[in-house]
């Protein structure tokens, strides 16, 4: 047993080693179809990132008159952070804003001036309201905009930023599926291009594997050696993607971080380095194993 | 050893082409045959369904005891190891040097590492390639193409020797090295069965002849002569 594993490693590295240019051109086309696979990596993150930047920067806020009563302010939170769509509601007071908008302009000597003449706090008290998904603002808008509270409110902002809270919605859901839909698609162009190519290189060997039969060879050791080959391909197209992929990444996120100011895809690198990998070698040995097999199998039949 | 019982084989591709024709044959333990006849005759249809590389349409071959074409996908190799093929375009394997060619066959059978080591260069040694060794077969000659193939034939032990033409691309010299390397194993007690066109070797042989038309066994004698029609 421990013999024939032997042999087949050892015929597979042969095979790869030996087999000079058909080699090198299927080796190629798995190092495009991990790049393929990492660039999607990547570009995942940065939507995510953006999605959840601009998620971040979305909010509802309500401003109170500055005679609304604190508890009756405090009720009106209460009854919000119950609603189903809310993700979190937080209470800013009219002393708070008042500290932060003082804050805020202490350098401004007309400012704090005007503010310190000011015997009554100018400011009102608000809630800023966010939502679970950037499409329930509606709901939530709406929700709010109840008989009972309306003598208490003085604005609420998702009236004049309603279009864009909407647009924004909108374009983040059809990013996400044209996402998908970009992902899935190259994926199978790059799985269905190696297979193409594994195909083609098992097909020009077989000659050799017609030999190996009339010499006697049980299909263990014929196929083996072609699922080795397909490891090797993994292994080695893992590293020499990851070898054009990681300088890429190195040089090209501080240019990234003039879009998106959040984002630090070399950071991001270096915390998954190692599931990175992981995928790479995952994704192309499984590519390699799975192409070899399917393709040997026809050479196999008597 | 071997015989053929009412053996047809036909390709049916639009038009019906009979390759062999109910055709009988015993061959004992130890014989060497020379199996001659026109291009088209079936010499090679009879070698491939031999060794299991095509089924026979109609009647049965048995080998040792065992039905060719009833065994199954993983019999068939166990097969083929005991018969030694070598055909007139060599087949070796292009990535492994002569060594390798060699030791693949027993390899195959699950022979051990230290006996491999041994009986490679014994029999390269027989063959004149001890010094071709690590050679690829686009670094050799035809002749010493065939006589890989040969090596690589008979390393196995195997109970008989198939060579389908195994001179066809050879000049003389090469020709009667091959010719000389079956006899030896056939004296050393392989069956050698023997396509061939030559007329020379056949005659120069003086051994079985079997001579076929038309997919017919229409002659078979011992220690014939090349005779056609
Ligand atoms: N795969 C095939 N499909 C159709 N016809 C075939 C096939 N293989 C062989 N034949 C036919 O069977 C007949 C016998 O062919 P075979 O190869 O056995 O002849 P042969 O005696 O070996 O000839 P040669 O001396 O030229 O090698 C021929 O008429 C050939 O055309
Ligand atoms: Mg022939």
């Amino acid at each position: 047993m421990a013999t024939l594993f032997a042999r087949i490693f050892r015929y597979g590295w042969q095979n790869f080693s030996r087999g000079k240019w058909l080699s090198a051109a299927t080796l190629i086309v798995i190092v495009l179809a991990l790049i393929v696979f990492e660039s999607l990596i990547v570009f995942s993150v940065i939507t995510k990132t953006s999605v959840a930047l601009l998620k971040e920067k979305i909010d509802i806020s309500v401003y109170f008159k500055p005679t609304a009563p604190e508890e009756e302010i405090l009720k009106i939170k209460k009854a919000i952070e119950n609603l189903p769509e809310t993700e979190s509601v937080e209470y800013v007071s009219r002393d708070k804003a008042l500290a932060t908008f003082k804050e805020a302009h202490k350098d401004d000597p007309a400012i704090s001036q005007a503010l310190s003449e000011l015997a009554e706090n100018p400011l009102s008290a608000l809630v800023n309201i966010k939502a679970k998904d950037p499409s329930q603002y509606a709901a939530i808008a709406k929700g709010l905009d109840n008989a009972d509270w309306r003598p208490l409110t003085q604005k609420i902002t998702y009236r004049q930023n309603q279009a864009i809270i909407e647009r924004l919605g909108k374009a983040i859901d059809i990013g996400n599926r044209l996402g998908l839909i970009i992902t899935i698609l190259l994926t199978l162009t790059a799985i269905i291009i190696t297979f193409n190519t594994v195909s083609l290189a098992i097909y020009s060997n077989r000659d050799e594997i017609g030999i190996m039969r009339l010499v006697g060879a049980p299909a263990s050791l014929i196929s083996g050696p072609y699922m080795v080959e397909g490891v090797i391909y993994g292994v080695i197209g893992a590293a020499i993607s990851l070898a054009v992929f990681w300088p890429a990444i190195y040089w090209g996120a501080p240019y990234l971080k003039y879009f998106i100011t959040d984002l630090d895809l070399r950071a991001y690198f270096v915390a998954h380095i190692f599931s990175l990998v992981g995928y790479q070698l995952l994704f192309g040995i499984a590519l390699g194993v799975i192409s070899s097999n399917f393709a040997i199998q026809k050479y196999l039949k008597i | 050893m071997i015989s053929f019982v009412n053996v047809s084989k036909w390709y049916e591709n639009g038009t019906k082409s009979v390759a062999l024709e109910d055709v009988n044959l015993k061959i004992e333990s130890q014989e060497f045959v020379t199996l001659v006849g026109k291009s088209g005759a079936g010499k090679s249809t009879l070698v491939k369904l031999m060794i299991g590389e095509d089924r026979p349409t109609k009647g049965k071959i048995m080998i040792a005891g065992k039905e060719v074409n009833r065994l199954s996908s993983s019999e068939l190799p166990e097969l083929r190891r005991k018969i030694g093929v070598v055909f007139q375009d060599f087949r070796l394997l292009p990535k492994k040097d002569v060594y390798e060619n060699v030791a693949f066959a027993m390899e195959v059978a699950g022979r051990p590492d230290i006996e491999i080591e041994s009986v490679v260069p014994q029999v390269l040694d027989m063959v004149g390639l001890a010094e071709r060794a690590h050679h690829f077969p686009d670094q050799l000659s035809g002749g010493e193409k065939q006589r890989v193939a040969i090596a690589r034939a008979m390393i196995n032990r195997p109970m008989v020797i198939v060579a389908d033409e195994p001179t066809g691309n050879l000049d003389p010299g090469n020709t009667w090295e091959i010719i000389k390397l079956l006899m030896k194993i056939n004296e050393l007690g392989t069956t050698v069965i023997l396509a061939t066109h030559s007329k020379d070797i056949v005659n120069a042989l003086g051994k079985r002849v079997i001579s076929m038309d038309q997919g017919k066994v229409i002659r078979d004698e011992k220690n014939g002569k090349y005779v056609l029609s």
